[in-house]
């Protein structure tokens, strides 16, 4: 049970990345590789976790009350904005490569270049 | 290479893979046996220190803030380069883009959908400043509350209201929204220098924990953030909507 959550992110890394070999669909593989970075959030805030602790906020909980790691949930933070804003460079690319050719297929592209 | 041929290398190299992650990740520790110093001490100290209640701001605002600085850079660059390539195209095309069916009307808009739209946006917008504002004492800040704040224009784009949308976003001032609060950020970083500390000290006074105005410079820079993702998330939203939308707003009157 204390190895699940690891185990999710390996799963998740690598039925990403599988998804990106098989893509013929450009958004789908901007999806595909949003999915392989999720499994770094799930490795930081594992990694984070303390048995029982609760938020790392102290509003109304004492100093001192047991409380997970606040510096890997900073850290998702940042890795989740730099996700969504490569997500938006690469569809812009989608965009402009279903201009220019017509298709959205990863495989038609490459034939077309010979 | 045949798809074949490539989906066997793949799996051929992800059982490899595989493998190694296992084997690396079962010699972390145990899920919720934590012992780090670092988190332990931040947890003990942190709201002593700076006088945030949210944790993980004081570490994302004050310790790391630096960092911070990074991550709104590759915002910005993000932004500025996904403008870019959506642009350069649109510049291209002399001629406005084709009606493909000019004999049928646009479907009509429910006005459940609208009404109910168009009275969120108000409400969601209060909400994305609060969020913004409490980010130091619970949690959210400027890059969830952010967030919350581009999607009040976005609410305005599903009730139907694409003009009204580019009424009250026009580019130039959410250009400048996004400029100031990533420049905002660096002039705040400065403002450590000027009290003669160094780049990024958190030297505002700090106030008490928990209230609205305190932890010194962890709000200011909550609040530039905060403009910054929102004026960069409504460009990207309003560069990506221009793609296809020029031509249905044309074909509507």
């Amino acid at each position: 049970m204390s190895y699940l959550p690891f185990a999710v992110a390996v799963y998740l890394f690598l039925i990403g990345l599988w998804g990106i070999v098989i893509s013929r669909n450009l958004i789908h593989l901007v999806v595909c590789l949003s999915v392989v970075q999720s499994s770094t959030y799930i490795v930081l805030l594992a990694v984070g976790y303390r048995a029982g602790g609760t938020a790392p906020i102290f509003l109304d909980v004492p100093v001192g009350r047991r409380a997970v790691d606040p510096i890997v949930q900073a850290l998702t933070l940042t890795d989740v904005v730099v996700g969504v804003t490569v997500s938006a460079l690469l569809l812009a690319l989608a965009v402009q490569v279903h201009k220019r050719s017509g298709t959205l297929d990863p495989e038609l592209l490459t034939s077309s270049r010979d | 290479m045949t798809s074949r041929g490539r989906r066997g290398l793949f799996l051929t190299g992800a059982a490899g893979l595989a493998l190694l992650l296992l084997w690396g990740t079962a010699g972390l520790p145990d899920f919720g046996d934590y012992q780090h110093l670092y988190g332990l001490t931040l947890n003990a100290e942190s709201v002593a220190a700076t006088r945030a209640t949210n944790a993980v701001a004081a570490v994302t605002f004050d310790y790391r803030g630096f960092d911070t600085l990074g991550e709104e850079f590759i915002l910005f660059a993000a932004v500025l380069g996904t403008a870019l390539l959506l642009r350069a195209q649109r510049e291209e095309e002399e001629e406005p883009p084709e009606d493909m069916a000019p004999d049928r009307r646009p479907p009509h808009d429910s006005d459940a959908v609208r009404e109910l739209c168009l009275g969120l946006v108000a409400p969601i917008f209060l909400f994305g400043v609060y969020i913004v504002v409490h980010g130091h004492l619970s949690p959210g800040g400027g890059f969830q509350g952010g967030v919350v704040l581009a999607t009040a224009p976005l609410l305005m784009y599903i009730g139907g209201e694409y003009r009204g949308l580019r009424t009250v976003t026009p580019e130039a001032p959410l250009e400048l929204v996004k400029g100031a609060g990533t420049g905002g950020y660096v002039l705040i970083g400065l403002s450590g220098l000027w009290f003669g500390t160094s780049f990024l000290d958190n030297a505002l006074p700090r106030g008490n924990a928990g209230d609205v105005i305190s932890s010194g410079t962890i709000l200011a820079l909550n609040l530039a953030v905060g403009m910054a993702v929102a004026g960069g998330l409504v460009l990207l939203l309003t560069e990506f909507l221009e793609q296809t939308l020029v031509l249905r707003s044309r074909s509507r009157k």
